[in-house]
Order: C-alpha cells, then structure tokens, then sequence
C-alpha cells in the first residue's frame, strides 16, 4: 500500500480513448514520422539535424516565413473542415482536389469574362466558386444516394476530370493574349484581388471566414439538430433508417457543403495569390488530399482542424526551404504527410491502452 | 461385490479431465472483478454448461481459454498440462475451438472460403476447392447440413452458427465452446444442435456450453458450473437438482413472476386489414393479415422466427412497404407513412436488432434524445437545447434504473440489460399509444427479463396497446391478454385467455409448427 516501484507498470486496455491519449498520439505519429524521415536526409548526406533546422526556420523562422506557413494554412483550414464534417456522416469525399480547381475555375469566369462591375466581382467569385465546388461534390453524391456509387473511387476519378478541365481551359479557350508560349490565363483586374496582410501574401478574408468555419462547424455539430443527424447518420446508418432520417439528405448536404468549401478555398488560391488560373498543380499543391489528413488527424473535429491544419501549413512552407536552400525535391514534403498518416493509423489502436504505473491496489466492485 | 466396485472405480479412473481450471482471476479495471479465482474441471466426452446471468464472467473465462486475453492470475490445465494460452491460434493449435456469440464469418465468402481461411495449409490459387469435400464431409457426418459454396450473406443465422461449428471441426477442435449458442435458433434448430453436440461427445469430443437457460442445462448438460459475479457457485450435476435449485443459484435469489393480467374491452388502437408485404429477398412474407389491437391490451405475437414477425413490425413502424392492405393507428390510416411520421403520432418500437435502436458510439444521453432531438421542448427548429436534454436524461436514467447512471459514457459500454432499458426509456417515456416490442428481453438474464417485463406492464397499465412479438412462448403467456399465432406470414390461430394452461401452451405450440387451430 502507497509503495510505488519506479520499474512496475502494467498497460491495460480503456474502454474509451482519453483525449489526452489521442493527442499523445498524434504528436507521437509526428514524432516518428520524422525520425523515419530523416533517411531520406542521410542518403542526401545531409545531416538530418541541419535539414530539420532549415525545414524549422523554413516555417516559422521569420515573419516572412511564418506568412508563407499561414499562406497554405488557409487552404488546408478551409478544406479540412469541410472534410471533417463530411467525414462525421461516413461521408468519404476524396474529391477536395477537383473540387477545390472546379471552384477556382468558377472564379476566374468571374474574374475575367463575366463583365460584372467591380464592386461585385469578388462577391460573386466566393459565391460562384463555392457553388461550383459543392456542385461538382453534387455528381458523386447523386450516385451514391441513387446507384450505391462508393464515393471514394467516383470522387477521386473527378479530382482527373477536374484537372484536365483546368489544363484544357488555359491552353485553349482561357489561354491569355499575352502568354504566348506559356499556358496560363490573362490576370484578373486588380478588383478581383483579395486583400493581404501588409506585404504578405496571406488574404484576411479567406483566413477569417475559415477560423469562423472551423468554430461555427463545431458548434453546428455538436448543438443542432441537423448536425446531430449528421453523427447519427456516420455511427450507425440503421439506427437513421429506424428513426426515420433521411440518409439520402445528409449523404447530400455533407457532399453539398464540404464541396462548397473546397471550392471556396479554390477561390481564395486565385483572387489572393495567383490572381490568373494556371496549372493545377501550382494552384492547389495538392491541398484537397492533405486536407484528408488535416481532417483526420483531427479526428473529423472542425475545431481541431485550426490546428492541424496549420501543422501541415507549415510541412510545406518547411519542405519549401528544404528545396531552395538544400536543394532536396519538394516531393519529400509528400513523404512526410504519407509517413504521418501511415504513422496515425498505427497508433490508432494503441490510443485506447493505458498506461499504469505502479502497483495500484485493486478495488473489489462494490454495491450491486 | 468386489468386481463391480472395481469396475465402479475402473470407470472413474478411465474418465479423464480434459481441461482444468484453477484459481483464474481476471481483471479489467481495478474495479471490475470479471472473474475471481475460477476453478473448475471439465471431463473428455462431455457436455459442460457454464450457467451465469449476463456480467457473470462465462465469456471473460472462455475468451481467455480462447487466448484472446490472459488472466492475471491462475492457470489453465489442459490434457493433464498447465498451459499458457497467449493467442487464438495456440488455442486452435490445442484443439480448442470457438463459437462466438456474434459470428466471425466474411459475408461476402463462401461456406468452404469462410472455413480455410487463415490456415496455413490453404493453397495460393482456388484455396476453397480443396477443402469442399472433407467439409461435406464433416456435414455429413455431424448433420450439419450446409451448402459449401453457399456465399455468406444467403445464410440464416442458424446456419451460419453450422458454418462456425465446422469451421471449428475442420481444425481438428476436440474441445468446442459455444457462446450462448441457443440465442439466435428456433426450437428446431436449437435441437439440430443438440443432437450435432451428442454425436460429436460420442466421439469423446469436449463441449463447453455457455448458456443462461436452465432448461437446457437439463436437456444437454452432463455438468453444470454456475458463475455469480465472477465466482464460480459450485460444479454439479444436472440431475441432481431442480429448474427451482438452479435459478436460485445463478441469481442468489427467488425469480419472482408475478403479473397481473385483466380482459381487456378498451378501443381499438391498431388495425391491419389484410396487410400484405414482401421480405428482404423479394419473397412475400406477409399475406392478408388482419390484426388488432386495443388500449391497454398486450397482443402476443408466438411463431417460430422467419415467418414474418420481422415484417410485420416494420410495417407498422414504417420501415417496410405494405404492397396490400391498410394499417389504422386509433381512426387514422397509417399505412406507409414515413417511420418519423408513425413515431410522432404515437407509436414506440422496440427493435429485434438492438444495435438498430441505439448508436453505440454515442452517449447514453445523446441516445435517449433520439426521438426529440428535433421537436418542442428541447428543439425549436435548428438548435437542440443540450441543457435541457441532460436533465432529461439524468431523469430517465434513475427512473429507469439504468446502470452505471452515468450520462455522458457511450451507450455501447453499458450491458445489454441496461442497452434495452435506454431504447425502452426512450420509447416509452413518449407516452405511446400503441407499442411494438420485437423481442424486447432476448439475450437479457433473469433480473434484466423481470424489469423489461415490469415495464411494458406498467405501459399497459397507463393505458397503451402492445404488440409483443416473442420467440418465447413462456414470455407470451406471461404476459399477454390474447395471444395470436404466425406461421408463413399469416395469422393461424388467435386465443384470449385470463388464465393460460399447459393445454394452451401446447396448442399454440402446434400452431406454431402450422397446425391451425
């Protein structure tokens, strides 16, 4: 009794993964997920702890550092939480990454041949593009609710659809009149440019609506009624059926409004950044699959996606300066979310045991 | 003399044990004792039931003999070895096999696939070829009569519980445990199994018989060992005590039964007329039938599972399509309305399936608002007012009795007793006017059953009409005013009685095998 050995513990399985669990977790998957990395450092000979050191100042090492980490933040936030409610209902939306170019492309119409007046271009790109994205999550929900079409395979074939799309549209039709050998459109009048942060390239709107999102989202799921249906409908599809909830209609919405936010995000890439639509791998750097595991890592928690989707804002501003200053492929950046994810998985299960240290007196189970 | 108290003694000698148990105490958290220094022998070639209310620790036992966890103290002894089980597949390797009580069978393979899987013997190319004929076979042989190619999902759970038995045969088990193997069978099949279980106690085979009805301790058991929280209460014969002796044991205390019953002469609250639908696999399963049932009336539902008492139901509550025929609730006509529309106007379901009337991942308070979440008081439209919805709980949560009383845990944590009293909670808190409970104390031990019954009576008694759909005659009895009998998706026979007798019983018993009456 009260004698408590140092060396004695013993791990036992809890029944309910405590929150403090999962976030040692995944810290502990990031952990790991860099020390593999570091191989890829040595057969670069380069001496991981200098190529941490570089990939540390890369993203917050200065203000401007820290501005380009919130540039790709915005994206990821504004995606991920769309994911993150989707994902609440059992909703697979693969599809960010088309979704987010759809939006885009919506824009730049806007943008460049829609004649609005100024005072209303930007307005109608957010809207249009948020519009253009959930439509285009609208095609795979229509099958799913209809034909039983599993969304992850029809979502992530249309993220193809959608990048040709972009390739066609700005080598053909949209392609500028002054490019010439390049493929990129003309650039938007500066009426469609999105405010930024002094010198910076990070725009307030996009960042502001998307730590609203993430705050309203959360309160969305856990205070209405509607959101409570969404969980209803992602823990136990039979259990909606017995209550007379209409799957078909949140399999829809979810589609409807993690679509739209990706093809907001879309927008937010082209009015505050490029201010042209160009190739699709400039515009999103493929923020619609790392918006998977900003969505995952936070366990399809909107809140939790500020946070992680800044961490992965800062991977690629990190890998970034990896690139320039060590001349490593921006691709490694790639192999750290592939290594993240790979590490989250498998830890996933170890997030239910816990650890006791020391002999605790076990207590017979009192009352009946 | 002499010889035959030789004999006697040869005999004994020439029993052996097969597997012992001695001292295993398990623990899951420091204050949940699942089982406390269990010791018990089981003898070769016989039938052993382990008899115990649900939480008794009969599964914790048998899934450590299974290796899926180890104890934290004692040890097993098998075949005269003490040995350490640390996984499954030692425990296969040892001749032990396992019939969960949830099938662990793929849905989307076939009989022979499901059956080699995981062997290392099974072939890189066409694995279930091979296999096919010793499994016809074993099927054969143990009258386990089986499609080897039949796909999974084709099966009833009866046959599916075969698949688990050969799967089990097939690797060369000599000790099989079966999880409350009776729970998912009809009468029939339940005796299929028995006489599956004599041939193979021929063959000097080992059964452990997990269970908590005592009357099929007496019709298979050899032995009994009785388990009350945790402990074992003592290893007997089954013989030599009565029905009235073994409750006593396993619930340490007297069962008390005792519900009053009244004619009943109210206003007609449901009415089917001529009702027909179709089943899962487009089959019809129910044929012009016509029902009622009135205020403050409990209408038992006998018939032998599968013919139909699913489907009627889900046809009152809206979740099956009726193809002919109208269903009335009091004056008005609620024939395939949406389920929410049926809930709303005053009708509480208590599904066969209890995974279905709960979503086990939510909270305890959270699944007993899944009828209001989005009505008056605790929603106005868009928001649902939490604040109020925990007082709520909390309310249902003493008042039903609901254990532990904890709002907020995952419902999926609590036992299967307190899993149905939340569902009832729930459904019957609306103060309904007509309730449909499908099997509403199935798989629940005997204090579990006495509640769910206390409750449904106290329904009746503030005026509701019940339809209780049962697979248990003695529960119809029990409980009901008027019982009526289904076979092959019609009505073929109807009673009503203030007293029922061992003559009714065994009339509807013949009902239920088709006989009209």
């Amino acid at each position: 009794m009260g004698r408590r050995k140092l060396t004695s513990f013993r791990v036992e399985l809890s029944l309910q993964p405590t929150l403090y669990s999962v976030i040692f977790f995944s810290l502990l998957a990031i952990v790991l997920a860099f020390a593999c990395g570091s191989i890829i450092f040595l057969f670069y000979h380069i001496s991981p702890w200098i190529a941490y050191q570089t990939f540390f100042r890369g993203a917050f090492g200065s203000w401007y550092a820290f501005s380009e980490t919130l540039k790709r933040t915005i994206p990821l936030l504004l995606v991920g939480e769309g994911l993150a409610l989707a994902f609440r209902a059992q909703v697979l939306n693969i599809g960010a990454e088309g979704q987010i170019l759809l939006g885009a492309v919506a824009a730049t119409w806007v943008a460049l041949f829609s004649g609005l007046p100024s005072f209303l271009l930007l307005p109608t790109m957010f809207l249009l593009g948020f519009l253009a994205g959930a439509g285009w999550a609208l095609i795979p929900a229509f099958f799913k609710t209809r034909f039983a079409v599993n969304e992850v395979l029809s979502t992530l074939m249309l993220n193809y659809v959608a990048s040709n799309l972009v390739l066609y549209l700005i080598g053909g039709p949209w392609k500028g009149k002054g490019v010439r050998g390049f493929t990129y459109t003309d650039t938007f009048p500066e009426a469609a440019w999105l405010k930024t942060m002094g010198i910076t390239r990070v725009p307030y709107f996009t960042l502001l609506t998307g730590i609203v999102l993430a705050v309203g989202g959360y309160i969305f799921l856990k205070k209405s009624a509607l959101g409570f249906e969404f969980r209803i409908v992602g823990n136990s599809s039979e259990t909606a059926k017995l209550l007379g909830i209409s799957e078909e209609k949140i399999v829809l919405f979810a589609m409807f409004l993690s679509g739209g936010l990706a093809g907001f995000a879309g927008v937010g890439e082209v009015a505050g950044i490029h201010h042209l639509l160009r190739h699709p791998d400039h515009i999103s750097l493929g923020y619609g699959y790392t918006a998977i595991i900003v969505a995952w890592l936070a366990r399809a928690n909107p809140l939790a996606t500020i946070f992680t989707s800044f961490l992965f804002g800062a991977l690629l501003s990190g890998g970034d300066a990896l690139r320039v200053s060590l001349g490593i492929p921006f691709q490694v950046v790639s192999v750290f979310n592939g290594l993240i994810l790979f590490f989250l998985i498998s830890t996933e299960r170890l997030s239910r045991y816990r650890i006791i240290w020391g002999e605790e007196k076990a207590v017979e189970r009192s009352g009946s | 003399m002499a010889v035959v108290e030789k004999k006697e003694k040869n005999s004994k000698e020439g029993k052996t044990v097969e597997v012992a148990f001695r001292s295993i105490t398990k623990r899951f958290s420091p204050d949940i004792l699942a089982n406390d220094r269990v010791s018990f022998e089981v003898e070769k070639g016989t039938v052993h039931a382990l008899l115990g209310e649900n939480g008794a620790g009969k599964t914790t036992l048998m899934n450590i003999l299974y290796g899926l966890f180890p104890p934290d103290e004692g040890e097993i002894i098998i075949r005269g070895m003490p040995t350490k089980i640390s996984s499954p597949r030692e425990a296969i390797n040892l001749g032990i096999g396992m019939v969960h009580q949830h099938f662990k069978l793929i849905s989307t393979h076939t009989v022979s696939e499901n059956i080699i899987l995981g062997l290392a013997s099974t072939p890189f190319f066409f694995p279930a070829e091979k296999a096919e004929s010793e499994i016809r076979f074993l099927s054969e042989r143990y009258g386990l009569k089986i499609d080897p190619r039949a796909r999974i999902w084709q099966l009833s759970a009866g046959e599916k519980q075969k698949v688990e038995i050969l799967k089990a045969l097939y690797r060369r088990a000599e000790i099989l445990v079966l999880d409350e193997p009776t729970s998912v069978l009809t009468p029939q099949e339940a005796e299929e199994l028995f006489a599956t279980l004599r041939l193979m106690k021929e063959e000097g085979k080992t059964c452990i018989f997990i269970t908590h009805k005592l009357n099929e301790v007496k019709e298979i058991a050899d032995a009994v060992t009785v388990m009350r929280r945790g402990k074992v209460i003592s290893t007997i014969l089954p013989s030599s005590v009565s029905l009235e002796e073994l409750a006593r044991m396993t619930v340490g205390k007297e069962v008390i039964s005792v519900v009053p019953r009244k004619t009943v002469s109210g206003k007609i609250i449901l009415q089917l007329q001529k009702v027909s639908a179709m089943g899962d696999r487009e089959i019809p399963a129910l044929s012009n039938l016509s029902l009622t049932v009135r205020e403050g009336e409990i209408v038992g539902v006998a018939g032998v599972a599968g013919n139909g008492q699913k489907e009627l139901a889900e046809v009152i509550v809206g979740l099956r399509q009726a193809t002919e025929g109208h269903v009335f609730l009091q004056d008005k006509e609620i024939t395939n309305l949406p389920p929410r529309d049926i809930a709303s106007l005053g009708v509480a379901y208590i599904p066969e399936e209890r995974h279905m009337g709960l979503v086990g991942e939510m909270s305890v308070a959270e699944n007993l608002l899944l009828r209001g979440y989005s009505r008056p008081p605790f929603s106005q439209g868009f928001w649902v007012d939490w604040e109020k919805a925990e007082a709520y709980s909390e309310k249902l949560i003493s008042n039903y009795h609901i254990n532990p009383p904890i709002a907020d845990i995952p419902v999926r944590l609590l036992s299967g007793g307190n899993r149905q009293r939340v569902i009832i909670a729930r459904e019957l808190e609306r103060k309904p006017k007509l309730v449909i409970a499908s099997n509403p104390t199935a798989g629940l031990d005997v204090s579990g059953v006495e509640a769910i019954h206390q409750l449904l009576v106290k329904a009746q008694e503030e005026g509701a009409g019940i339809l209780l759909i049962s697979g248990d005659l003695d529960e119809l009895l029990k409980l009901s005013n008027r019982i009526v009998i289904m076979f092959k998706g019609e009505i073929v026979g109807e009673k009503e009685k203030e007293h029922w007798t061992e003559e009714d019983r065994r009339e509807i018993g013949l009902g239920m095998g088709g006989v009209r009456i």
